[in-house]
């Protein structure tokens, strides 16, 4: 009998490059099905709801404004604190939500993970987009604190740079996807890193122009001694780039944006990388 | 016909003991050999050879067996068998470690009942999510909703979280979105061992007008032996990673029980038989020794009659004493039941007489479980009992119908008295 044709053959070589796109492709019900559980199992049974999502980076800039603000002095001049820390903080929380997020996507769900197939990309997309909805509401937010400060000729002004923003949220969840996967495949070996994901997105906040206004300090700004250590930092473009855009504070350096932009792409390759050389057998170690 | 499923030389290895404990440093050892070209440090000598070496252990060993399509094929074996491990390669839960698994179509793999259910989420969102998880596309199972509804019987409840359902409700739920999927292949492991038995019967019948009707593969893995009767028309025996059978279904479920334990002999010492647990035997009565005095080699055709000797030995003088005889087969499944007229013993060792029937039984080995009890205050109370107390085999040879090609899935375990059938002449 001539050697017949299968459709699927399990082997335990594999293709390094093969990313299952078309099967990934042929899951996205289950992608925006994921999407729709994390949101509706988030805010069940709670009173408030989805208005958590607005209370939580309100309650973070309130208390950012209070201390590193109006204590410290570290806000930016020109426009309001308030504004300046909420800018900053909702999309912090977003790249901090979906790095913490997805980097435990394979314990947190290796009960399914466990029992069927589908591409494994699917659980770590689907947390980069349900984070997309709590972020939404709270640039919707931003947007209307941002129009308010407009009509109050507070010295928010916005320019056509905001156009840059679909790009800056599309670098964010890339970045949070490449480092989170990374960060979940080796967590499936090494739990040590599942303790210390909270305490480096914790560190990277305050290594990222959050809580401060790095034009402030000598040594961040343009010009000063880390100036180039510290804009390696891909988020920290982004940050400069949102604000220089909604609040018309601070500058964009392109060539620093520039380079965030490889190491998202370097980053967001090697995690995916990663993630298919583990994705096959991780169940037999987690 | 073609083959739906080809397994070719499937090994699956485990590492033992904790893993991930300790290991950064020996990996990052075994990492850097690599680099340099040296030999792994922390691979064990001998890691090539077969079996169980060091601190790995092969799960399946060369596995390799076809299945055509359309076929339901049942898996059995003992816990730890691999059975599971196999389930889950074909699944792509996990990789095997040597040889590949093709197949074609589209596999449902059943491994649990109700992956991805949410409790917060409804009945019916619930079904799109588990469909989803399963490889459906939402227009998929819109086509599929009604039907799946339907055959989950719990339509009133569609939209209540499933967390407020009870745990029939949800296997019935979970088991209908499984089997009303398009696939071409579905594997399941235990799911049938949930739910009442009205549904699981409902389940196995709808598994068999998928494979004989639309034609799908179906690979079940279970315990329960009369599923797999229903089911499959092939087993494969799994035993310690190994396949040791694979053909007909009778044969496979009797090499899985193991013929280890039969025991074919003229005398059988009933003191050390277990005994079941569930007895409060007061030690006055006990059942000492069995001799079967017509047999050479404990086969007998249908009709014959048994002539044995059991020893009691009783403390006292006992009136309204008598056995019964529980015929087993070798599966534990009980076949039937014998009484014997009611006697009385004396203080000391007692020889009883024994003629047992063998009516109605078919060609097959059983085991017998005897019990002694006394009857008093109008109920029976058993006094001593030995499990596979003997072991006998049944084989009728004369031209009786049906005799070596009996069908027990089909016409049980019992044959009946021929039915006199004449036709009148008007």
């Amino acid at each position: 009998m001539a050697e017949k044709k299968f459709d699927v053959v399990i082997e335990s070589k594999y293709n390094p490059l093969d990313f299952h796109f078309k099967e990934l492709l042929r899951y996205r019900d289950l992608i925006f099905l994921f999407v729709r559980r994390n949101f509706v199992a988030q805010y069940k049974q709670t009173v408030l709801g989805p208005a958590w999502a607005i209370i939580q980076p309100l309650l973070t800039t309130i208390v950012f404004s209070v201390i590193f603000g109006n204590v410290a002095g570290l806000g930016a001049d020109g426009v309001p604190t308030f504004i300046f820390y909420l800018s900053g903080t909702v999309m912090w929380s977003y790249f901090g939500s979906c790095l913490t997020n997805t980097s435990n996507t394979f314990i947190s769900n290796s009960s399914i993970l466990g029992k069927v197939y589908f591409p494994r990309l699917v659980m770590p997309i689907s947390t980069v987009f349900s984070n997309l909805i709590g972020f939404g509401i709270q640039f919707g937010m931003f947007l209307c604190f941002i129009i308010y400060y407009l009509f109050t000729d507070s010295g928010v002004h916005v320019n056509w740079m905001i156009c840059m923003f679909p790009l800056y949220v599309i670098q964010l969840a890339m970045l949070a996807l490449g480092f989170g996967v990374i960060i979940s495949s080796l967590t499936t070996k090494y739990r040590d890193l599942a303790m210390l994901v909270g305490f480096i997105a914790e560190m990277w906040k305050y290594l990222t122009p959050i809580a401060y206004d790095m034009f402030k300090l000598h040594a961040l700004a343009p010009g000063g001694k880390l100036h180039a250590l510290y804009m390696l930092n891909p988020v920290t473009p982004i940050i400069n780039g949102f604000r220089y855009g909604f609040l018309g504070i601070g500058q964009i350096e392109w060539f620093y944006y520039g380079i965030g932009w490889a190491t998202t792409i370097v980053i967001f390759l090697i995690g995916v990388l990663l993630f298919n050389r583990v994705e096959r057998t991780f169940m037999d170690t987690i | 016909m073609s083959d739906a499923i080809r397994f070719e030389n499937v090994w699956k290895e485990y590492r033992l003991g904790a893993i991930g404990g300790g290991t950064l440093k020996g990996d990052l050892q075994s990492f850097i050999a690599r680099i340099r070209g040296q030999e792994d440090p922390n691979r064990k000598i001998g890691m090539e050879l077969m079996g169980e070496v060091g601190e790995y252990f092969y799960a399946l060993k060369d596995i390799s067996f076809n299945v055509p399509k359309g076929q339901a094929i049942g898996i059995i074996g003992h816990n730890g068998a691999g059975k599971s491990t196999l389930l889950k390669l074909l699944a792509r839960v996990t990789a095997p470690t040597k040889g590949r698994i093709l197949y074609d179509g589209r596999i449902t793999s059943m491994l649990e009942v109700g992956t991805g259910f949410h409790g917060e989420l409804t009945g019916m969102e619930n079904i799109y999510m588990n469909g989803a998880i399963l490889g459906m596309t939402k227009a998929e199972i819109d086509k599929k909703i009604d039907e799946i509804i339907e055959f989950s019987e719990v339509a009133a409840f569609i939209d209540t979280p499933v967390k407020r359902y009870s745990s029939g409700m949800y296997v019935k739920l979970a088991f209908s979105v499984a089997a009303h999927l398009d696939s071409e292949i579905m594997i399941m492991d235990e799911v049938l061992a949930v739910g009442d038995a009205r549904f699981q019967q409902k389940c196995i019948q709808k598994m068999k007008d998928e494979t004989t009707v639309a034609g799908k593969t179906v690979l079940y893995v279970s315990h329960n032996m009369n599923t797999i009767r229903q089911l499959c028309e092939r087993v494969v025996v799994l035993d310690h990673g190994q396949l040791i059978y694979d053909g007909e279904v009778e044969e496979a479920i009797k090499k899985y029980i193991g013929i280890a334990n039969v025991n074919y002999k003229r005398e059988y010492s009933l003191t050390d038989c277990p005994r079941p647990k569930s007895g409060r035997y007061t030690g006055e009565i006990n059942l000492k020794k069995l001799n079967l005095l017509n047999t050479e080699n404990n086969v007998f055709s249908e009709g014959d009659v048994i002539d044995l000797n059991i020893e009691v030995e009783s403390k006292k003088n006992v009136e309204n004493m008598s056995f019964m005889f529980i015929f087993q087969n070798l599966d534990d499944t009980r076949v039937g039941m014998s009484e014997s007229n009611e006697f009385s013993l004396h203080e000391g060792i007692n020889n009883i007489s024994l003629k047992v029937p063998l009516d109605c039984l078919i060609n097959e080995e059983y085991k017998v479980e005897i019990s002694i009890s006394q009857y008093t205050d109008n109920r029976h109370m058993r006094c001593d009992c030995a499990k596979e107390a003997f072991f006998f085999r049944i084989y009728t040879k004369e031209n009786k119908m049906k005799a070596d090609n009996w069908s027990p899935s089909n016409w049980g375990r019992m044959r009946g008295k021929p039915i006199k059938a004449e036709v009148n002449i008007t």
